[in-house]
């Protein structure tokens, strides 16, 4: 089913939530809504779900518009951030629920039969009889979407469905999540703040600030070619240089890069740890190592430039840094915007 | 840790302020004694005073009709007063914990008004609504409608200050609640009716039966309101705690204490009752809803 935002307007009080919003989701796609806490993805979320009303602008579901269906005839299924769980039901009675005040009258052996079918899709297969409080957060997540799929909808929604677990957990389940998708092919739109989870996950990323989509597509698209700096700070950390543009380079203490369609004048320059290296010998910002963290997956390094500015960068484990040597950063690669 | 524990019990000095042996046994003596006079010498002295003349004068008192009266009328009272707040208290409750409206701080004060408010006040305000020279009363009374010093005047006064039991009990645990549940189950197309039957009222029944206990022996027990707009009537508009009164006025002593034998009873079994329900979970003293899951399942963050 596709899905269709139309110049969605939503505002709390005084507070502007969701600011004209307008979205297309095909059917069958994987979309991440991206943003900081306040951006309001889970406001628009709500507002598929038929959860909050919108102010202004209309959603379609196909060609239908949705906008005054309310929650319990939408057809979407819907995974809380924290489960929701019933928690003086069952899993099985948790999976079954839906079937049961569901207006079509379904045999309880025919209901019997899909949760154990359901089960064994969030590979939960001997667990029916158990309590939400007798199983982990993971699996507690795992029955919350069987549930929500029990209902057959249209439409798949998940507020920050792996936000309340560890990050082992979350990895798992985010593979898992990707499998049946795939599997079951629904149209599904869920909210992370966490840009690795949207960018593992998606098929199309929408990213979000206060109430507005700064940019969306996929994840090769927003990462390699972010179109704001603030799309570039939010998907991964980022050395920000000031520097200045002058016929079409841009220069920042020592180093330059050549840049398209930028005015000439102020600017800034943004840098992933993996974009920048270091030399003993120039051209580059010339700079004194600070600190060297050592982790499972390479070093890093924190250096001081001489304008005072803070670089990180990565190098190879092998590579024999100190803190207190002085050098040279390179720029391999950088994003510049003006500022 | 344990080490330390076990140490820290032992009669080792405790630095804390008010921890010394004297301070300490001073301070519960006190306690108990004046408990002692307070609480149970007048508990002691009811059943003392009731069987002192022996089990038949006893059962007299409670076999006269006009104690029967009262304790049928009391009964009646409690059958009516008691289910209609408790559905005041959930729809209250429901109201102030899952919707956002204008007027919800208003609200919440005006439940709790009945505690602050002395309840002859509230009786002597039905009598300006109800009364012949009130607001409504011309009205009632030329359509034969006996408001005050009856039956629905009872009912009314009993229910106004019990009022606030059962949505006191329920708002703070449908708040920690939150809504997540009651949207899920509507979002799997629960019906309004559905999700409060199958969803909602399972995870609040202990604390709303705990509401409905302390309402009923509020009810059952409720003097100064009522005594305002019964009339105290004889075989007639008597409750309970007013026939106990009326007898005393009377100098039958032991039949005054008889009487009073069984609202005792009544609240011995209210707080029989109100132990085992905080047993299972109710009672304002928790606010969270227990979540033994979170300790047993490590691979769960907290947030």
């Amino acid at each position: 089913m596709k899905i269709r935002l139309d110049h969605v307007v939503k505002t709390f009080d005084t507070f502007r939530a969701v600011r004209d919003v307008s979205l297309d989701i095909e059917s069958g796609e994987l979309v991440a809504l991206l943003g900081p806490s306040g951006s309001g993805k889970t406001t628009i979320l709500r507002m598929v779900a038929g959860l909050e009303y919108s102010d202004g602008g209309h959603i379609y579901f196909g060609d239908q518009d949705a906008t005054d269906i309310p929650v319990r005839e939408r057809g979407v299924g819907f995974v809380f951030q924290h489960y929701a769980l019933f928690p003086h039901m069952t899993v099985a009675e948790n999976i079954a629920f839906g079937m049961k005040v569901s207006k079509v009258k379904r045999e309880r052996a025919a209901i019997d039969a899909r949760v154990s079918e359901l089960l064994r899709l969030v590979r939960l297969e001997g667990l029916g009889d158990r309590f939400p409080a007798q199983i982990s957060g993971g699996q507690r997540q795992r029955v919350a979407l069987a549930r929500a799929l029990a209902v057959d909808p249209k439409v798949l929604l998940l507020d920050e469905p792996f936000g309340a677990l560890d990050a082992n957990v979350r990895k798992d389940l985010r593979r898992w999540l990707r499998e049946i998708h795939e599997e079951l092919g629904i149209t599904t739109l869920f909210v992370t703040h966490d840009q690795e989870e949207a960018l593992d996950l998606a098929d199309r990323v929408v990213i979000l600030k206060d109430g507005q989509i700064v940019q969306q597509g996929t994840p090769e698209e927003v990462c390699r070619n972010p179109q704001s700096a603030f799309v570039m700070k939010f998907l991964g950390d980022a050395n920000v240089l000031s520097a200045e543009v002058r016929d079409g380079k841009a220069y920042a203490s020592g180093a330059s890069i050549e840049v398209d369609g930028l005015v000439d004048g102020k600017a800034e320059l943004y840098a992933r740890p993996s974009d920048l290296d270091w030399s003993e010998q120039g051209p580059g910002i010339p700079a004194v190592i600070a600190r060297v963290l050592d982790r499972a997956d390479g070093r890093r390094v924190i250096a001081t430039a001489e304008t005072g500015e803070h670089l990180e960068f990565d190098v190879a484990p092998e590579r024999a840094l100190k803190a207190g040597k002085g050098g040279f950063v390179t720029v391999r690669r950088a994003k510049v915007f003006a500022a | 840790m344990s080490a330390n524990l076990t140490s820290g019990l032992g009669r080792r000095k405790s630095p804390r302020v008010g921890d010394g042996p004297l301070f300490r046994r001073a301070l519960i003596g006190t306690v108990l004694v004046i408990g002692a006079f307070l609480i149970l010498a007048p508990l002691i002295v009811i059943g003392f005073e009731a069987f002192k003349q022996g089990w038949k004068t006893y059962s007299a008192t409670i076999a006269n009709p006009d104690t029967r009266h009262a304790i049928l009328l009391t009964v009646v009272t409690a059958l009516i007063a008691v289910p209609v707040n408790t559905v005041f208290g959930v729809a209250a409750a429901w109201a102030i914990t899952k919707f956002d409206f204008r007027g919800k701080r208003f609200l919440l004060v005006l439940i709790e008004i009945p505690f602050s408010v002395s309840p002859i006040v509230a009786g002597v305000a039905y009598l300006f609504v109800y009364g012949l020279q009130g607001i409504f009363g011309p009205y009632f009374d030329a359509h034969d409608i006996k408001i005050l010093f009856a039956l629905p005047g009872i009912i009314l006064a009993s229910m106004f200050v019990t009022a606030p039991f059962v949505a006191r009990e329920l708002i703070p645990l449908m708040q920690s609640q939150g809504r997540d549940l009651e949207e899920a189950a509507t979002s799997l197309g629960a019906s309004g009716w559905r999700t409060f039957f199958s969803v909602t009222l399972p995870n609040i029944k202990w604390a709303l039966l705990y509401g409905v206990v302390l309402c009923n022996a509020r009810v059952m027990g409720e003097f100064g309101a009522v005594s305002v707009v019964s009339g105290n009537i004889r075989g007639q508009t008597n409750t309970l705690p007013l026939h106990i009164e009326l007898l005393y006025h009377d100098y039958q002593t032991a039949g005054a204490f008889a009487s009073a034998s069984i609202l005792a009873i009544i609240a011995v079994f209210t707080i029989i009752a109100k132990v085992a329900l905080e047993r299972q979970g109710a009672g304002r003293t928790r606010k969270t809803v227990p979540r033994p899951a979170l300790a047993a399942n490590p691979a769960e963050k907290s947030s």
